[in-house]
């Protein structure tokens, strides 16, 4: 039984006719990490927007199943509650709306196990695991946020709302050695044989603290070669194009 | 039910109330003269309504903001007597007027956070009272036409010399037939811990409200007031053209805070004008989503060196609405300062117009002065507009500007969807989140209907 699978998934733009994912094949199994990596443009955040549901892409062909279950046309919130998790890689801004009184809304909608007080002290110790102070659970959604910032609300978020899949995109850009460190340990608490990790990154160093078992490289829609962690640094020496070709 | 109506559960409270004086609608010197008499107004004031009336004549409506033409003077009622004596205890409020305005939450707010509450119901205040400890300090918090009577020195040096009749047309109106609204005066260094409060209720159809509300505040004093409106809706037209005048002496300062929600048949001309002397500080707090048309423009004279003003704003004009407002800083001295925030939405064809002016004169040097109006549309029937027009006659002031008229974006919704929420739930946080700077300065019950009468509208806008 997989927890995700993308079966010949092809999906263009809902606003132009231009074709993003051409043929993607993915089966992740609970438990599993896999590692997406890939050129700029590729199609790496495309992919991680269609299984949250993104109403910008448009599958054209191919489905969705989450948990055997086809999500294809269900809204973004419904896959959430389900389950599933984005970790954006430009996570936007959304004034006047504070991380603690916006999170604790979105956990009262996807779990419900906690009280209000032992939600609020699950956000400070997060917080204070990352490096921040308490007040930082005060401040806007990604208003003004560094983007190193920006990643570790987002990995609060995902603490907060303990998802089944999480899909972080880039959770490593932008973030100095300790921050990258923190944020991994936090990721890797979170994992447990029930739950899937779908990493895209550029780099390596996450992937040194977080290990996959999978490694995909995604070159222009497609999923040109799949393979353990020695991938890495093959792609790391040699490149895609060598590697999307070989 | 239409959606209208849906708006206003809490606040569509009709009351069968006995009026003791009714005068007959329209507007001539026989009815002042009859307003005058039953209040039992010294000369002074029986000649200034007069004055205005014949000043009101003269004058033609405002040539911009809200179209005015199906507002007919002759059938609104400007007088309305209810037929009860001011009562000093809630209990003796009489149980038809009491009623509704608990249900408006009144004496429990005055219970927990008030250190003084007016209520008027129509033309003539009901309800007043103030904590003894402030009595004792000098404080006077009293309805207008008991200070007209017990305090006729005070109120003649002040009464409409900061908002000449001659201002407009509905300020001179106000001068000839006002009725009911605050008096407070703050004796120097007085600083009252908690806000004083005049809540207006409008009972009757077709009925003028045109409450006048004077604060005084001397040398190094502190108070703040807040004001509350609501009606009923019938199907005949209110017109609410109230006045609002502060005096801020040297140092002392002023916190005024509205929540205005008269129901969809009110035509809200308002007037509200501060003066702030040397170093005092005038602060505006304002949240309007009722009346059908509003033209309201706060204005802050900053005529002493060191005098700030702020102004912050929300505006919701929904269906059937529409609202014109800003704020006025007008900068006379030097190194005085303001700050605007007005923000707006507009929703079901509503239309939000922002028209404000901020003018640093010649020897106001060394001014500091920000404004910053921001609109949001959510959807295509609806309107927002910014016009703030500002003028600056030296070279020696900070000015900075930003004007902003967007929409929610596809991006901040899905954001929130991904955690969870559903469209709705993501737009309404999207639109708290647009107003929560300006709501978090409300006392926080006020904050709390906000957000309600905010769910509320966005139901009907969106559903
Ligand atoms: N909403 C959109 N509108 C227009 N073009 C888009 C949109 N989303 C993606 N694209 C285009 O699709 C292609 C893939 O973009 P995507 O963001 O998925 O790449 P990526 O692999 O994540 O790149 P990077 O490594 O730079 O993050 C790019 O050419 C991009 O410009
Ligand atoms: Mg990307």
């Amino acid at each position: 039984m997989y927890l995700l699978e993308l079966e010949n998934l092809y999906v263009r733009l809902a606003k132009e006719d231009r074709l993003i994912l051409k043929g993607v094949d993915l089966k992740i199994k609970p438990g599993e990490v896999h590692a997406i990596m890939g050129p700029n443009g590729s199609g790496k955040s495309t992919l991680a927007h269609v299984i949250m549901g993104n109403p910008n892409y448009v599958v054209v062909k191919g489905e969705i199943r989450y948990s055997g279950e086809v999500i294809t046309d269900l809204p973004p919130n419904e896959r959430a509650k389900k389950g599933i998790f984005l970790s954006f890689q430009q996570p936007p801004e959304i004034p006047g709306v504070r991380i603690r009184s916006f999170l604790s809304t979105a956990y009262s909608l996807t779990r419900k196990n906690l009280s209000l007080r032992e939600l609020e002290g699950r956000m400070k110790t997060f917080a204070q695991e990352l490096g921040l102070s308490p007040d930082f659970l005060s401040r806007y959604l990604n208003l003004g946020m560094s983007g190193g910032e920006r990643k570790k609300s987002e990995v609060i978020q995902m603490g907060v709302l303990d998802p089944k899949l999480v899909i972080l995109d880039e959770i490593d850009s932008g973030l100095d050695v300790d921050a990258l460190r923190q944020v991994s340990k936090k990721i890797l608490e979170l994992k447990n044989p029930e739950k899937s990790i779908l990493l895209i990154t550029h780099y390596s160093r996450i992937t040194s603290y977080i290990v996959p078992d999978v490694v995909h490289v995604l070159v222009d829609g497609k999923i040109v070669t799949s393979g353990g962690p020695d991938l890495i640094s093959w792609i790391e020496e040699k490149g895609y194009v060598e590697v999307g070709t070989a | 039910m239409t959606d209208l109506e849906k708006n206003e559960d809490r606040f569509d409270i009709k009351v069968n109330v006995k009026y003791r004086k009714r005068t007959a609608p329209g507007l001539g010197p026989a009815i002042i003269r009859e307003i005058s008499e039953s209040k039992e107004e010294p000369e002074w004031m029986l000649e200034h309504r007069l004055k205005c009336l014949e000043i009101f004549q003269t004058w033609h409506d405002p040539r911009f903001g809200v179209d005015v033409s199906d507002l007919d003077l002759g059938n609104i009622v400007a007088y309305l007597r209810p037929d009860v004596d001011k009562a000093r205890s809630w209990e003796d409020v009489p149980e038809e007027i009491r009623e509704a305005f608990e249900k408006l939450g009144i004496p429990e707010a005055e219970r927990k956070v008030l250190a003084g509450v007016g209520a008027q119901y129509d033309s003539e205040a009901v309800y007043q009272s103030i904590k003894r400890e402030l009595e004792s300090l000098g404080v006077i918090f009293l309805d207008m036409e008991s200070a007209v009577r017990q305090y006729p020195e005070l109120v003649k040096e002040y009464f409409m010399q900061i908002v000449k009749p001659t201002l407009h047309k509905y300020a001179a109106l106000h001068g000839a037939v006002w009725s009911g609204g605050s008096f407070v005066y703050v004796p120097r260094g007085v600083k009252v811990p908690l806000p004083l409060q005049g809540y207006f209720m409008m009972g009757s159809p077709g009925s003028g409200q045109f409450e006048h509300t004077l604060i005084i505040a001397e040398e190094g004093s502190e108070v703040s007031y807040i004001e509350g409106c609501s009606a009923p809706r019938y199907n005949v037209l209110n017109l609410h053209a109230g006045m609002v005048e502060i005096l801020v002496k040297p140092g002392a300062k002023v916190k005024y805070v509205t929540i205005q929600n008269w129901s969809k048949n009110t035509y809200n001309l308002n007037t509200k004008v501060a003066v702030v002397e040397e170093d005092g500080t005038m602060e505006w707090v304002s949240g309007s989503f009722g009346s059908m048309k509003t033209m309201l423009y706060p204005a802050s004279i900053l005529k002493g060196a060191g005098a700030s003003a702020s102004f912050l704003s929300i505006t919701y004009a929904g269906k059937g609405q529409h609202l014109d407002t800003g704020a006025k800083m007008i900068h006379t001295a030097p190194n005085t300062s303001s700050v605007v925030d007005a923000r707006s939405i507009s929703a079901g064809g509503g239309w939000a117009f922002y028209r404000g002016l901020l003018h640093i004169a010649r020897e106001a040097r060394g001014s500091k002065a920000s404004v910053r109006c921001s609109s949001l549309m959510l959807d295509n029937e609806s309107r927002a507009d910014t016009l703030p027009i500002i003028e600056v006659l030296n070279d020696k002031a900070d000015v900075g500007h930003e004007a902003r008229i967007g929409r929610i974006s596809e991006e901040q919704i899905y954001y929130l969807m991904a955690r969870g929420l559903s469209e709705a739930q993501a737009r309404e946080l999207i639109v708290r989140g647009f107003f929560e700077p300006i709501a978090k300065e409300l006392p926080i019950e006020y904050a709390v209907e906000l957000n309600r009468l905010i769910a509320l509208e966005l139901e009907s806008s969106i559903g």
